[in-house]
C-alpha cells in the first residue's frame, strides 16, 4: 500500500496542498513542511499541551492528531491568531503580567486560553485553572498565566456591559 | 520520538472497514480520536502495518433516545458527551465523569468508542459503563452482536473484542428513577485516576436500592464491586465498606500509591457517593 498521501487543507485561513507521510503528525507538518514553528514540540505524546492548535475552531493535540487526518479541515496556529489579532488581548496581558519567561509553552497556552475567553466569559479562576490542566509551564508557576487571562475575561465582561 | 512508516486508509462505509481489518489482520490496527494510539505511535509501542480511520464512516456518531436506551455512537467525543443536554438529562452519571477525562484538547478528539476498546482500568467510561449494565454493539463481516460491558471487560487492556470487530455503538438502558455519583481522585486534574468511582442507586426514605459501585484503578480491569454492593443494598448509607472493598478490588501498586492506600481510598469514595446518593 502506498505510504504518501496527497492532503489539502486551510492553514491560517491559505489553502494549502502537499504530499505527505502518514505518520507524519499535525505538529511536524506544520513546523517543517510549512515553517510554522510557533508551535512547539514538548513531550510527543500529549502530556504538554506546547503543541495545541486550532482544527475546525475546536483545540487539538497537534502531536496526537496525523496531518492526514485534517484532509479538508481549517487549522488555526499562534502565528495565524497573531496576524489576525485575535489573540492580541491575550499577548498584552501575558506581557504585562510577566506570564510568559523562557516562552516556550506560551503558543499553546495563548492557544489554549483564547478557547476559554471565546466558549467562556463567565469563567473563575478555578475555571482557567481547569481548562489550562493540559498546559505545563516550568517557569512562572502558573500564578501570572492565570492573572493574564482573568484579566482579559475582566476586560471583556466589562466591555460587554458598556 | 516518531511514529514507525504505516500505510493509512480512510473507508467511507462500516463494511469496507471491516473487510480492511479482517484483510489486515493483525497488520492493521482501527484509529479513531487517536488520543492513545497515536501517543502509542510515537512512543513506539506500537507498530502497526495500516491504519484504517473510521472517522468517515457515517453512522458511527450521533447521540440518541430509542426507546428505553441512550444510544451513543462509538465516534463519539468526550468532549461532545460532556455538554450535549441530551446525556445531561437521561444519563447524568456520563456528564459527571466526563469532565474527568484527560484535558479539554484530549476530550475534543477522543472517542467513547476507543475508550470501551482500549479498555485502560484506570478510564472513566468503561466504569461508567459497568454500573449503567450499558451493552455494546459490535460489528465486523460476519454482521453485529450485542455485549454486556459486564461481560466484555477481560482484564488489563483486553476485551470481549474478536480480531477485525469494530465497537460501533453503546447502549445505555435509561434509570430515571437512580441517582447518580461520579467521583475520583487523581493527582491532579485531567491526570488518570488513582482510584475512582461510578456510583448509582435508586434512594427511597433514607434507603438505598439497586446499589451499582463500578471502580476505576480498582484492579487490571473496571470492577463491578459487588460485595460492597450487596452489602449496602436496601439500607441507609454505609459507613465502612472496606472488609467487602478488600474482597471485590485488587489495586495495583504503583510509584506513589501502595495497594493498601488506593483500598482505603476506595472506601472513602464509597462512604461519600452513598451520602450523596442518599441526600
Ligand atoms: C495526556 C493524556 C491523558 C489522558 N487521560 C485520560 C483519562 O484521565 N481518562 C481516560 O479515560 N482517558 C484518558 N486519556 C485517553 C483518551 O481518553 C483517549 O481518547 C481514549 O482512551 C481513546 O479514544 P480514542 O478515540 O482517542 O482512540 P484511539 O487512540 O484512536 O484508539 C485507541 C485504541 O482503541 C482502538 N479503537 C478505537 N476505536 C475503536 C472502535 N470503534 N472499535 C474498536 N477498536 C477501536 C484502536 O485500534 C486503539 O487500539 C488520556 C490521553 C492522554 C494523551
Ligand atoms: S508535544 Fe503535544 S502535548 Fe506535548
Ligand atoms: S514560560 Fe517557560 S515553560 Fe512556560
Amino acid at each position: 500500500m502506498d505510504h504518501t498521501s496527497t492532503l489539502t487543507l486551510t492553514v491560517n485561513g491559505t489553502k494549502v496542498s502537499r504530499t505527505v507521510q502518514p505518520r507524519t503528525h499535525l505538529i511536524d507538518f506544520l513546523r517543517d513542511e510549512l515553517g510554522l514553528t510557533g508551535s512547539h514540540i514538548g513531550c510527543e505524546h500529549g502530556v504538554c499541551g506546547a503543541c495545541t492548535v486550532r482544527v475546525d475552531g475546536t483545540i487539538v493535540r497537534g502531536c496526537l492528531t496525523l496531518a492526514v487526518q485534517c484532509e479538508g479541515k481549517a487549522v488555526d496556529t499562534v502565528e495565524g491568531l497573531s496576524d489576525s489579532g485575535e489573540l492580541a488581548q491575550l499577548q498584552q496581558a501575558f506581557h504585562e503580567r510577566n506570564a510568559l519567561q523562557c516562552g516556550y509553552c506560551t503558543p499553546g497556552m495563548l492557544v489554549a486560553a483564547l478557547d476559554l475567553v471565546k466558549s467562556e466569559p463567565d469563567a473563575t479562576r478555578e475555571r482557567i485553572r481547569e481548562h489550562l490542566s493540559g498546559n505545563y509551564c516550568r517557569c512562572t508557576g502558573y500564578q501570572a498565566i492565570v492573572d493574564a487571562i482573568e484579566t482579559v475575561l475582566v476586560h471583556r465582561r466589562k466591555e460587554a456591559r458598556a | 520520538m516518531k511514529s514507525p512508516a504505516f500505510a493509512y486508509a480512510k473507508p467511507r462505509t462500516l463494511d469496507e472497514a471491516c473487510g480492511l481489518l479482517e484483510a489486515h489482520g493483525e497488520e492493521s490496527r482501527i484509529i479513531a480520536g487517536g488520543q492513545s494510539l497515536v501517543a502509542m505511535l510515537n512512543l513506539r509501542l506500537a507498530a502497526p502495518g495500516l491504519l484504517v480511520d473510521i472517522n468517515a464512516i457515517e453512522g458511527l456518531g450521533g447521540i440518541s433516545v430509542q426507546g428505553d436506551r441512550l444510544v451513543i455512537g462509538a465516534l463519539v467525543r468526550h468532549r461532545e458527551i460532556e455538554q450535549s443536554g441530551m446525556v445531561a438529562e437521561n444519563c447524568p452519571l456520563l456528564a459527571q465523569a466526563a469532565p474527568h477525562i484527560a484535558h479539554v484538547a484530549i476530550r475534543n478528539s477522543g472517542t467513547i468508542g476507543g475508550s470501551i476498546a482500549l479498555a485502560d482500568p484506570a478510564a472513566e467510561w468503561p466504569a461508567c459503563c459497568l454500573a449503567l449494565d450499558a451493552t455494546f454493539r459490535l460489528v465486523s463481516k460476519k454482521g453485529e452482536r450485542r455485549v454486556a460491558a459486564r461481560d466484555f471487560f477481560k482484564g488489563l487492556f483486553a476485551t470481549a473484542l474478536r480480531p477485525a470487530e469494530l465497537v460501533a455503538a453503546i447502549e445505555i438502558p435509561l434509570l430515571p428513577n437512580h441517582r447518580s455519583v461520579f467521583l475520583e481522585l487523581a493527582r491532579r486534574r485531567g491526570d488518570y485516576a488513582i482510584v475512582g468511582l461510578a456510583a448509582l442507586a435508586r434512594p427511597e426514605g433514607g434507603r438505598l436500592h439497586d446499589v451499582r459501585l463500578a471502580y476505576l484503578g480498582g484492579g487490571d480491569a473496571p470492577i463491578l464491586a459487588r460485595h460492597a454492593m450487596q452489602a449496602a443494598e436496601g439500607k441507609p448509607p454505609a459507613a465502612d465498606l472496606s472488609a467487602e472493598l478488600a474482597r471485590d478490588l485488587s489495586p495495583l501498586a504503583d510509584l506513589e500509591n501502595r495497594a493498601a492506600t488506593k483500598l482505603h481510598l476506595a472506601n472513602v469514595l464509597a462512604r461519600r457517593a452513598l451520602a450523596a446518593l442518599a441526600a
